[in-house]
């Protein structure tokens, strides 16, 4: 940590044309920064500079603001994410059946640390906020699909399956 | 059940509706399945199919009508899918896709498939949802809708009493008397902080400028509770009404419904809720011919917890970084973009359509002194029964915890309950009875939070559970004021040094030093109470603390798991 390091990432053409009819159908709209973000995280799955420059430009904020609210939020991310998304709940009811022994079990299987995506753009690894499933904990979320009462030793099982 | 949509005019169009929908529900079997997160995830999207089969099988040879529901959070997470046949309200318990031919051909015969029934301790089978003890001893009315009506469906909510409450206050109501009514229930707001609603509501009303806005904090973000999401994913609409009401009493024209990005479904059914309310005329232009107008947006968060705190989460709206400010002004004076603003929890707005049919009086009839009305808790952790549950204020934790979340699993003892989660606090055995009250549990150093009640077993490190909270606030802390982005990342660092054996002599005076400081010195909420959960174990459990620092040993190697002392079924 220290120097902000920033892996760069190009943008295919197709997902460029998303990205300019998303903050077209924006423009003009008071407070929209935050809702166009969403719909690009959505659309493209992460939010790298270049595209933060389009979005300023489009909406008429200067790119700090917009730099500053994807930092912000846990939500926008600045790397891609993986096909498939793999995320453990850190909600107290998880964490006190297993959650911690969950996501380093993931983490150790993958090779990647929480907020990384392994190199083959396959998995990527998240520890999430509550997602309100507490009465099934401890629970994974891979993509949008709730896994629930999961066992830290056979989680690897769960992913290994998704192949 | 394709009743034309048409337009609800006035008070005596929704009770003629009304009594429509009444008189069509009348001798029909509803099969209720809960469709809520927990009972999602237990796969009740496939039993849902299968029952689509198999009750247009069995439908033929039937005198009755058969009508299937997808509901919200019946509660009962730890035992879902549940599946309930109305009117006889049997209740069947984890059943899977085989299971359902099974259960409609017996149950529609009238008989029971037992193995799928409740069995109590002593081996009894419990046929009926409400004697099953995890629901016998809670007193639902927010939730009370939730097994009963398709949360997708308007229709289902007016036929079990939706929007007569907007019909009483629209039509035989002026402003000011609403806000006496909720003044007098003694109504205080559920998202933790205890507020009396109707004040709010009053300080807003009274302010000149205007345009005003509405906001429902759909935030939810204290970990261990899904309460919120509960209410709005199973019956939005009572919280739209609670919401169309309190605009009418302050004389809002526009809300904002600000709900959580991790909940996806909650903003889908909002959304739709929100369709056919504009449909039905509860939204728009001169809703119920009283001449009042009143719009609704939602709008999702991003993965923020202090967007909980309202004038971070007035920020957020305004298309901002989420960061707090100092009060006053207070949102009622200056809120979203500068306007009054009256921003309340989706509890506290679930509770106002009621409080306005049944009158103050009778809503204050339940509870404590200083607290009114029933409250949701998230029961979760180390417990037999987990899920959702409503009380009565008034009701012992040492009842909710043992008499309907059916006592710790797996034989082990009761350590402690974590109520109102990082800005909450540990209560002990000694203290279990004491009863829910946002003055008495404050007392034993908690907070009534939003609802989270986590049940924490022995071989639970209560160091650890204190560095949980300490690290989920320190990530969370938006860094605007040092107390909080300095301050808490110290503690986080020393309690982190204990749990791992390498605490040292004087760490607790310091924990301490530093928790009154970050108390005192914070500019908002979360940094304001973000030492309790440390204070609250220190309070109750320096044992714990010294154990690690005197032995110098981390928590695996201090705490063995006890055994199973009796393994269930």
């Amino acid at each position: 940590m220290g120097v902000i390091d920033l892996p760069k990432y190009e943008l295919t053409k197709e997902e460029n044309i998303k990205v300019e009819n998303i903050i077209s159908k924006f423009t003009g709209i008071k407070n929209a920064l935050i809702p166009v973000l969403q719909e690009i995280q959505d659309d493209v799955g992460f939010l790298p500079l270049n595209v933060q420059r389009k979005v300023a430009e489009g909406l008429g904020v200067p790119e700090k603001d917009v730099y500053g609210v994807v930092t912000f939020y846990s939500f926008f991310t600045m790397i891609p994410r993986g096909k498939y998304n793999i995320r453990v709940c850190m909600g107290t009811a998880c964490f006190v059946k297993g959650g911690k022994q969950i996501a380093e079990n993931i983490s150790k299987g993958l090779q990647i640390e929480p907020g990384q995506t392994t190199p083959d753009r396959n998995f990527s690894l998240e520890v999430n906020r509550c997602v309100g499933a507490c009465g099934i904990a401890p629970v994974i979320i891979i993509n949008d699909k709730v896994y629930k009462k999961v066992n830290p030793d056979t989680v690897m099982d769960i992913v290994n399956s998704l192949e | 059940m394709s009743t034309k949509t048409k337009k609800i005019n006035t008070g005596r169009d929704l009770k003629d509706k009304t009594e429509d929908l009444i008189k069509g529900a009348e001798d029909k079997i509803v099969i209720s399945l809960c469709s809520g997160t927990g009972c999602k995830a237990a796969g009740s999207d496939d039993v849902f199919k299968t029952l689509e089969k198999e009750v247009k099988k069995c439908q033929p040879g039937m005198d009755q009508e058969i009508v299937l529901r997808r509901t919200g959070c019946h509660g009962f997470c730890e035992r879902g899918p549940l599946i309930i046949f109305y009117p006889h309200e049997i209740c069947y318990l984890g059943a899977g896709e085989e299971d359902i031919a099974e259960i409609v051909s017996e149950t529609l015969g009238g008989k029971t498939v037992e193995r799928l029934l409740y069995k109590t301790d002593d081996d009894k089978l419990v046929k009926k949802e409400f004697d099953i003890p995890f629901y016998k001893y809670q007193k639902r009315v927010l939730l009370e809708n939730n097994s009963k009506i398709d949360s997708k469906s308007i229709d289902d909510y007016i036929l079990f009493g939706g929007y007569r409450g907007l019909s009483k206050a629209l039509c035989e109501m002026d402003p000011e008397k609403v806000i006496k009514e909720v003044k007098d229930s003694g109504l205080r707001g559920r998202g933790g902080g205890g507020f009396p609603t109707g004040l709010k509501w009053e300080l807003t009303r009274k302010e000149a400028a205007g345009p005003k806005h509405m906001i429902v904090n759909a935030d939810e973000g204290d970990p261990g509770a899904y309460m919120d999401r509960s209410i709005l994913e199973g019956s939005p609409h009572s919280v739209m009404e609670g919401l169309i009401i309190a605009a009418y009493a302050i004389g809002a024209s526009k809300g904002y419904i600000y709900v959580r990005q991790e909940y996806p479904l909650a903003v889908e059914n909002i959304k739709e809720a929100i369709k056919k309310a504009k449909e039905y005329g509860f939204l728009g232009k001169n809703i119920l011919d009283s001449g009042f107008d009143f719009e609704i947006e939602v709008y999702q968060g991003a993965g923020a917890f202090v967007c909980g705190e309202e004038t971070a989460l007035i920020r957020s709206i305004e298309g901002k970084r989420g960061m707090p400010k100092p009060k006053p002004p207070f949102p009622a004076n200056e809120g979203l973009f500068g306007k009054p603003t009256c921003i309340n929890n989706v509890e506290t707005y679930a509770n106002v359509p009621q409080i306005i049919n049944k009158g103050a009086k009778a809503y204050a009839s339940v509870g404590t002194d200083t607290s009114k009305g029933t409250k949701i808790f998230a029961l979760t952790g180390a417990i037999n029964n987990s899920g959702l549950v409503e009380v009565p204020m008034g009701m012992s934790l040492r009842d909710i915890v043992f008499k309907i979340g059916g006592g710790i699993k797996d034989g082990k003892k009761f350590k402690a309950v974590q109520l109102g989660g990082p800005s909450g606090g540990c209560i002990p055995e000694k203290h279990l009875d004491v009863v829910v009250d946002y003055e008495k549990v404050k007392e034993v150093g908690a907070m009534m939070g939003s609802g989270g009640m986590i049940v924490l077993d022995e071989d639970q490190c209560m160091v650890d559970i204190a560095r949980f909270f300490m690290d989920f606030i320190q990530d969370e802390s938006c860094g605007q004021c040092t107390p909080c982005r300095v301050g808490t990342r110290r503690m986080l660092e020393i309690l982190t040094r204990i749990t791992e054996g390498k605490g040292e002599e004087g760490d607790i005076e310091k924990l301490e030093e530093m928790a009154h400081m970050i108390k005192e010195t914070s500019l908002c909420g979360l940094g304001k109470t973000a030492p309790n959960p440390v204070l609250s174990t220190i309070r109750y459990f320096r044992n714990e603390y010294e154990e690690h620092i005197e032995t110098k040993k981390s928590c695996k190697r201090l705490h063995k798991k006890a055994k199973k002392k009796k393994v269930d079924k």
